[in-house]
């Protein structure tokens, strides 16, 4: 964790999305107005003393607004990621374990199944079966996060397997389970860190998009990308209302991707050595 | 290599069945009648009842299915629930929007991407390399639809260098590129902000190989050594970017067509699915997963052919 | 295939070329129609298009929403009020020049209220008992009960006449109508363009094309509006930009009234919207002009009854359901719910429904009532709201002239159900007398505010902004479509 804070792409981004975490976390307790009334007289105000960032159209605090939606990005992006770990990961390891078998090559082809979609055409359909909501966006985010993980730990589980210690294990008559619970799993951590952190970004750019074209998190519950949709029509008169939230996507994303980057060049020793 | 050719035909074959069924089994269950969207909210379950059987949607599921499939094998992609014209004449009209849109941002995405690239890895630790890195992980942060909605309020409506959207059609090929440019721009600065990332550390990947420092030894300047081994070989990894950003751009162009109300396919099943227009639906979407499948397995071939390793798949 | 296309493509432009400055507009729509045949759907959109542009009713609307003959030049009313004789307008012929002859109005309104009609408002024909035709230019329509608004009814976009034998499902992708446009193209998800009909009966269309432009989202449509891609938007769909349009000198910005109530209806056969008690605390939990204000940035006339303020029998009744949240709290404890209760709020797409629907969750949360919010597309909204009647509470326009009648039928979603009602509805119909009409009406317009049956909101107000030099184009919206022929260039 040291050697990952001396990385000042690591340090930069930290910094970035801890703000959005935190602000996320403050949110329960505390914002500076509540979010659930509105206001109408206060509409539309610019940013000053009593509103740093001003009031949307329906005179609620965009600052406090912004950091009860941080909490909705954040929880679709996280779950989300955990769907695709939860699912991927053991999915991945099942098929090193079972290379070149019926079960592997079926994984691998329902892998390219789902690749074969494109990510946000198949989001969409999944929101107009099942109604527009944040519960819907995470599951829609979460099956694409599967094969990425799938895939990734397969591979990496395949190198481990011709390895050493892997073989001095089958030797010693452990499973392929317990293997690939107890020697392969912690090996392919560090990856799963780098993947998961990227993932993370791209699911906080995902609940984004599908909120912004009205299938992801419903009102009353704020959200950035529906802040930005609601926001586009006076953006010529009022562009605090798209520059807040649009803002806080790009740090966020931009802080889990530089953390996300720092953390590939520190785990990968061929890059490392390279630069 | 035949063999190769054929075994990946079949999975071809095969992920399309799968991709149809699904396909056909998600849009079945999208609720909302057509035939009551069609006649609006105080038309009799009469008159809707009348219209369900006349528009075919009493028959059975399995019926439908096998009727969209063995049509969409002849090239009938069936007729449009709303508008009762062959979705096939739709789909003409939008795919020469979509596709030059794709392809014009591809176009921007490699031409932003290859300089830029080449120079963060030519003088790689400097200021511009700095800049460079910097600048692209900010472009792949912003979530296009904001930078679309910037852009617009930017150089459409404050200086009028651009239209702010719409399509006026190719018969003004100039206004049409116009119309284009904008959204191609929006499309493709994320997709040359990776572009260019991959080019340079695949530069840097090659350069740093024992056949380049043997070509510099041979008394090769450091430019010429990077235009004749470096890029060459740099261009494999580079080349599998673009032929995925293709397939990407063709269909992850629905927001912004809905932005920039073009016309294309993007914005087509967007309208269709409000419409519940279930056939354009899954005619439209198993188009777009066709050419997603069909450019892996173009790609996969071309590997194949230049790296003749690759045939047999771990 | 190559070749097709190229051939589409080149339909397409002489159509944009022919629409140089000064001969043609470019109008812009929210919605696109599914089909244009007005006949078959209850699409507004499809109005928009074809109504008195394309096909014309024995009667018509006018701009200021009176009834005015249109086919049918005059007309006769019988004493017991059940005969109407129509005499036609002479050499009207349809686009594909055959002759509009007394059969075809025959055919027409028997079409329109056959068993298997697939007519949308079938209700505006259930009084007809008999249509003939004694000679080429005469009707004779008889009713099986006096029916006060017949000419208005028949002035509907439902009730146009076709041309007797035309092929019904060729007319939806062609329209062959007797208007003073002619039918020439429809792009698909883009637009439909008309021509004018130099064959007209009546006086020509000032314009030589009209093209009306879909574009649906709000954005997009100030985008086409100040980038001139369109030339007016009638109904422009985000109301906070118009102060922009206005302080433009290259726009004007037309406000008029529509037939829209917006309400927050009710589902009154859902407990606890059941009990009267709920529905009245429900109406003074809600700030209308807080709503008008920051949905619709002030645009609208609060209402406090389902009718038309600028309807002569319009009672004004706001203040019997004023913002009270204390009596709102005090009535929901009385009605047993001090620790108020949770219900569904569920959206269409139209702005007023999504951003009243936000403010109204916050007015209801003020008084202890909590609203789970869905956004609905329409396909979704018919299906779960207006089919299926499950809901609690939704926001939508009725955008019908003249539809307190919803009211009599019980099986309506709202499922309001008044034998009182219900009789005044029957007398309504039985009533041509304007004085005992408006009598009726305005009893009608207290029994439905006194029981509270839906929260009234607003009357929606037509918003539109278009090319400042250009002229004729509707103020108001007394039904959905308008008449395109009157419109022109200054200059």
């Amino acid at each position: 964790m040291k050697r990952a804070f001396s990385m000042p792409g690591f340090a930069i981004g930290f910094c970035m999305a801890i703000v959005f975490v935190a602000a996320a976390l403050l949110s329960f307790f505390w914002t500076p107005y509540a979010t659930d009334g509105v206001d109408i007289v206060n509409k539309l105000r610019p940013p000053a003393a009593g509103n740093w960032f001003g009031t949307d159209q329906y005179g609620r605090d965009i600052l406090s607004m912004l950091m009860v939606g941080a909490r909705t990005s954040i929880a679709v992006a996280v779950v989300a990621v955990g769907i695709g770990m939860g699912l991927g990961v053991p999915l991945g390891l099942a098929a090193a374990a079972q290379k070149g078998s019926l079960i592997d090559e079926i994984l691998m082809r329902g892998n390219d199944l789902v690749f074969a979609f494109p990510a946000l055409l198949i989001a969409i359909l999944i929101t107009a079966v099942f109604g527009p909501s944040a519960v819907n966006a995470i599951i829609a985010i979460g099956i694409f996060n599967i094969p990425v993980f799938a895939r990734l730990s397969r591979g990496a589980a395949l190198s481990l397997w011709t390895r050493d210690f892997v073989l001095s294990a089958r030797v010693a008559g452990k499973g392929a389970l317990r293997i690939s619970v107890e020697h392969i799993l912690p090996n392919i951590t560090n990856l799963l860190i780098v993947q998961g952190t990227i993932q993370f970004s791209l699911g906080i750019l995902a609940e984004a998009a599908l909120s912004y074209i009205g299938l992801g998190a419903q009102p009353p519950m704020p959200s950035w990308g529906r802040m930005l949709a609601d926001s586009q029509t006076m953006i010529s008169f009022a562009p605090h209302l798209a520059l807040f939230p649009g803002a806080a996507i790009v740090l966020t994303v931009l802080g889990l991707n530089l953390m996300g980057d720092a953390l590939r060049d520190l785990f990968d020793p061929k890059i490392n050595r390279e630069r | 290599m035949l063999i190769f050719t054929l075994k990946r035909l079949l999975s071809l074959g095969l992920s399309l069945i799968a991709a149809s069924v699904v396909i056909f089994v998600v849009v079945e269950i999208i609720p909302g009648d057509p035939a009551r969207l069609m006649l609006g909210i105080n038309a009799t379950q009469d008159a809707v009842d009348a219209l369900r059987s006349q528009m075919g949607l009493d028959q059975g599921l399995l019926a439908r299915y096998w009727l969209w499939v063995s049509g969409m094998l002849q090239g009938d992609f069936g007729i449009s629930y709303t508008y009762r014209v062959p979705v096939v004449e739709m789909v003409q009209g939008r795919v020469w929007v979509s596709l030059p849109l794709a392809l014009y941002a591809l176009l921007l995405s490699t031409v932003i991407a290859f300089p830029i690239g080449i120079i963060a890895a030519a003088k790689r630790g400097s200021w511009a390399d700095w800049l460079v890195m910097g600048g692209t992980q900010l472009g792949v942060a912003i979530p296009n639809f904001w930078f679309a909605m910037i852009m617009v309020n930017i150089f459409a409506l404050k200086y009028q260098w651009f239209s702010p959207g719409g399509f006026p059609g190719w018969d003004d090929p100039a206004l049409a590129v116009k119309a284009l440019t904008l959204p191609a721009f929006v499309l493709a600065l994320p997709q040359a902000s990776i572009l260019a990332r991959v080019m340079r550390s695949a530069l840097l990947d090659t350069l740093s190989e024992d056949f380049m420092r043997t070509a510099r030894a041979k008394g090769r300047t450091a430019k010429g050594a990077m235009v004749h081994h470096a890029l060459r070989n740099a261009m494999i990894p580079v080349l599998t970017i673009i032929g995925l950003q293709f397939s990407f751009l063709l269909a992850g162009a629905i927001i912004i067509e809905k932005v920039f109300f073009l016309p294309g396919l993007g914005s087509m099943i967007f309208t269709a699915i409000t419409q519940r227009d279930l056939i354009v639906v899954e005619s439209v979407v198993m188009l777009l997963v066709f050419a997603v499948i069909l450019v892996t397995f173009l790609v996969d071939i071309t590997y194949a052919l230049v790296d003749p390793r690759l045939r047999r798949r771990p | 295939m190559k070749h097709i296309l190229l051939g589409a493509s080149a339909l397409a432009l002489t159509a944009s070329m022919a629409m140089a400055q000064n001969t043609g507009i470019t109008i812009g729509d929210q919605l696109e129609p599914p089909h244009l045949d007005p006949t078959a759907g209850a699409a507004g959109a499809i109005d928009n298009v074809v109504y008195i542009n394309i096909y014309e009713g024995l009667t018509e609307f006018a701009s200021d929403g009176s009834v005015i003959p249109a086919l049918a030049k005059s007309w006769e009313i019988s004493d017991d009020g059940l005969t109407y004789t129509f005499t036609l307008q002479s050499g009207v012929k349809f686009h594909d020049g055959s002759d509009l002859t007394a059969s075809d109005v025959v055919w027409s309104l028997n079409r329109a209220r056959a068993e298997d009609s697939v007519n949308a408002q079938k209700v505006l024909f259930a009084n007809i008992a008999d249509v003939s035709a004694p000679d080429d230019t005469t009707v004779v329509v008889t009713l099986s009960t006096p029916t006060g608004n017949f000419l208005f009814n028949m002035a509907w976009g439902d009730a146009v006449i076709l041309n007797e034998g035309d092929d019904i499902e060729a007319l939806k992708s062609a329209p062959n109508g007797t208007g003073a446009f002619t039918f020439t193209n429809w792009v698909q998800g883009d637009s439909i363009t008309m021509t004018r009909n130099e064959n007209y009966w009546g006086d020509p269309a000032l314009l030589e094309t009209v093209t009306i432009k879909y574009i649906s989202d709000p954005v997009a449509a100030f985008n086409a509006v100040m980038g001139g891609e369109v030339d007016a938007f009638p109904t422009f769909p985000a109301p906070e930009n118009l102060p922009q349009f206005d302080a433009d000198p290259r726009f004007t910005v037309i406000v008029g009234s529509t037939e829209g109530e917006t309400i927050l209806s009710t589902n009154n056969k859902m407990p606890p919207f059941d009990n009267p008690l709920v529905r009245k605390a429900l109406a003074h939990a809600i700030d209308r002009n807080a709503i008008i204000d920051g949905a619709m940035f002030g645009y609208g006339t609060p209402i406090g009854t389902h009718f038309a303020p600028h309807n002569p029998a319009y009672l004004d009744l706001t203040a019997q359901s004023n913002y009270d949240p204390d009596l709102a709290r005090q009535l929901l404890a009385e009605a047993g719910f001090a620790d108020g209760f949770t219900t569904t709020l569920k959206l269409p797409p139209p702005s007023y429904a999504r951003r009243g629907g936000e403010i109204i969750a916050a007015q209801l949360r003020a008084v202890g009532i909590e609203t789970e919010v869905t956004n609905l597309e329409w396909g979704a909204w018919l299906e779960e709201v207006f089919k299926g009647k499950d809901f609690g509470l939704t926001i939508v326009s009725h955008t019908e002239p003249m539809d307190i009648g919803i009211y009599a039928n019980p099986d309506y979603y709202f499922q309001y159900d008044s034998a009182d009602f219900q009789a005044l509805m029957d007398d309504l119909n039985g009533a041509t007398d304007p004085a005992a009409r408006t009598g009726i009406l305005q009893a009608a317009q207290r029994m439905i505010a006194d029981d509270y049956v839906n929260g009234y909101l607003f009357q929606l107000a037509k918003t539109g902004v278009a090319n400042a030099d250009i002229r004729g184009l509707w103020e108001n919206a007394p039904t959905q479509g308008s008449n395109l022929s009157e419109v022109y260039w200054a200059e």
